[in-house]
C-alpha cells in the first residue's frame, strides 16, 4: 500500500456532509489534519454543532474511505479536537459558494460580529425575514424572501 | 469520542486539588445538560407551533452534545473503564449531581421558558469563565458551548419578553412560574467543596462569583417584560450532593430503561 498523506486527505476531504450533501467535510473546515505515522492514519476533525447528529456519519464515513485505501481498523485514529472550536467562518469560499447554490444563504462574515445582509438565495432579494432562529438542523434557522416570497435556510452564525 | 482538547491533559494542572475533584466537577456540568436535554426533548411534538417544537428539539440537541463531551472527557478523567454511555446509563438518581432547576417537570409552556432562562443565563456566565480554565480540555469545551448558550439566551429571553409583556393569561402564568422556580435558583450559586477548591486552582468557576451577572442579566429582561422578582427567602438545594427532588427518580427511569432491560444493546 502506498499512500501519501496529501492524497489521502483529498480523498477524506471529499466526504460529504450527510445532512448537506452538496458540500464536503472540506468545504465546512470539519477535517483538520491527515497524518501518516507508520502503518497507521491518525485524522483529526472537528465537531460542527455539539450535538449536531451528522459527526457520527461523518466518522463512519471517514472509516469506509480509510477502508478501501488499505487502513485496517486497528490503523485507524480518529480524533475529535474542540479546540479551537469550529466557526462558521471555517467554511471556505467554494463551501460558500455550494451552500448558496443549494439554496442555503451562506454565513456571515465574521461571526462573532457578523457584517452585511443576507439575501435570499433564489432571487437575491435583499428584503427578507427571519422565522425562526432554529430550524431543520442545529446549524440552520429558517428564513423567507418577502419578495418571491420562498422560504429558505440560512446557516447560522456560529 | 476521544477528548483531545490539546497536548496537555488535566491532571497535570491539579497540584494541591484532589485527583477526583475535576471528575466530580465535570460531572455536575454533564449533568445538568443532560438532565435538561431530556426534559426538553419530552416537548418534542407538542410544542405550540412547528417552530417552536423545532426551536426546543434543537436546543436539547445542543445540551445533549455538549452533556456528551464533558461526560466523555468525565470517564477519560475517571480512568475506571467506564463510557459516557455507562455514566448517562448506569447511575442511580443519588449518584447524579444536576442542579434540582434542571429536574423539574416542564409544566406548561411559561414554566419551560422560565427554567431555560434561568439556566442560560447561569451557563453563558459559567462558560465565560470556564473559557479561561487552566485545563484546557474543560476551556475548549467551554469555548465550544458559549456560542451555542448565546443563541439559547437569545430565545429564552425573548420568549420571557413576549410572555410577560403578552396576555394577562401569559403574564400570569410566567410570574407564576418564576414564583414556583426561584426556590431553585440560589443552588446555582451555592458553594461546594468542589467548585470551589477548583476556583481557587484557577480550574473551576465559583458559584458564588457566577451571581452578579446572572442578577443583573434577571433584573435586565424582567423589567423589559414587566416580570417580578420574588422576595421569597425559601430556597431548596442538594442536587450537588445527589440528594434530589421526587422528579429525578421518574426522569432517569424513562431516559434509562432501555439499557437497563437490555444493557450495552444499541441501534
Amino acid at each position: 500500500m502506498v499512500i501519501t498523506a496529501e492524497e489521502l486527505r483529498l480523498r477524506l476531504g471529499a466526504v460529504p456532509d450527510p445532512e448537506l450533501p452538496w458540500v464536503t467535510i472540506e468545504d465546512l473546515g470539519v477535517l483538520r489534519s491527515v497524518f501518516l505515522h507508520d502503518e497507521r492514519a491518525v485524522v483529526e476533525i472537528t465537531p460542527t454543532w455539539s450535538g449536531c447528529p451528522a459527526m457520527d456519519a461523518i466518522c463512519d464515513s471517514i472509516r469506509q474511505v480509510l477502508n478501501e485505501a488499505g487502513f485496517g481498523p486497528e490503523n485507524i485514529e480518529i480524533n475529535t479536537n474542540y479546540s479551537p472550536a469550529w466557526s462558521t467562518d471555517d467554511i471556505t469560499d467554494a463551501g460558500r459558494h455550494k451552500l448558496a447554490r443549494a439554496g442555503i444563504a451562506p454565513p456571515r462574515r465574521p461571526a462573532e460580529h457578523p457584517r452585511g445582509a443576507t439575501s435570499c438565495p433564489r432571487c437575491l432579494s435583499g428584503g427578507v425575514r427571519q422565522v425562526s432562529e432554529f430550524g431543520a438542523t442545529p446549524c440552520k434557522a429558517l428564513m423567507v424572501c418577502q419578495s418571491c416570497l420562498e422560504p429558505f435556510d440560512r446557516f447560522k452564525e456560529l | 469520542m476521544v477528548v483531545t482538547g490539546t497536548s496537555e491533559g488535566g491532571a497535570d494542572r491539579l497540584a494541591g486539588v484532589p485527583g477526583s475533584s475535576l471528575f466530580r466537577y465535570v460531572l455536575y456540568h454533564a449533568d445538568d445538560n443532560l438532565i435538561l436535554a431530556q426534559r426538553l426533548a419530552e416537548w418534542i411534538s407538542r410544542a405550540h407551533d412547528l417552530e417552536e417544537d423545532i426551536a426546543l428539539a434543537n436546543i436539547a440537541l445542543d445540551l445533549l452534545g455538549r452533556a456528551r463531551m464533558l461526560l466523555a472527557y468525565a470517564a477519560q478523567l475517571e480512568g475506571k473503564g467506564r463510557s459516557e454511555d455507562d455514566l448517562a446509563m448506569f447511575r442511580s438518581e443519588r449518584e447524579f449531581t444536576n442542579l434540582l432547576l434542571v429536574e423539574q417537570p416542564n409544566g406548561d409552556f411559561a414554566h419551560t421558558m422560565v427554567r431555560q432562562f434561568f439556566f442560560d443565563a447561569y451557563q453563558l456566565g459559567l462558560w465565560k469563565s470556564l473559557i479561561r480554565s487552566a485545563d484546557s480540555p474543560l476551556a475548549a469545551i467551554a469555548g465550544k458551548a458559549i456560542k451555542e448558550t448565546r443563541y439559547h439566551l437569545r430565545h429564552s429571553s425573548h420568549w420571557l419578553v413576549r410572555l410577560g409583556a403578552g396576555t394577562t393569561e401569559s403574564r400570569r402564568r410566567t410570574q407564576r412560574a418564576i414564583d414556583g422556580l426561584w426556590r431553585f435558583v440560589p443552588e446555582m450559586f451555592e458553594p461546594d467543596e468542589v467548585s470551589d477548591p477548583l476556583a481557587d486552582a484557577g480550574i473551576g468557576a465559583c458559584p458564588n462569583r457566577l451571581q452578579p451577572a446572572w442578577d443583573l442579566c434577571v433584573q435586565d429582561t424582567f423589567s423589559t417584560a414587566g416580570l417580578l422578582l420574588p422576595d421569597d427567602p425559601f430556597s431548596r438545594s442538594g442536587g450537588r450532593s445527589g440528594f434530589h427532588t421526587e422528579h429525578l427518580g421518574y426522569l432517569l427511569a424513562e431516559m434509562q430503561w432501555m439499557q437497563r432491560s437490555y444493557p450495552g444493546m444499541q441501534w
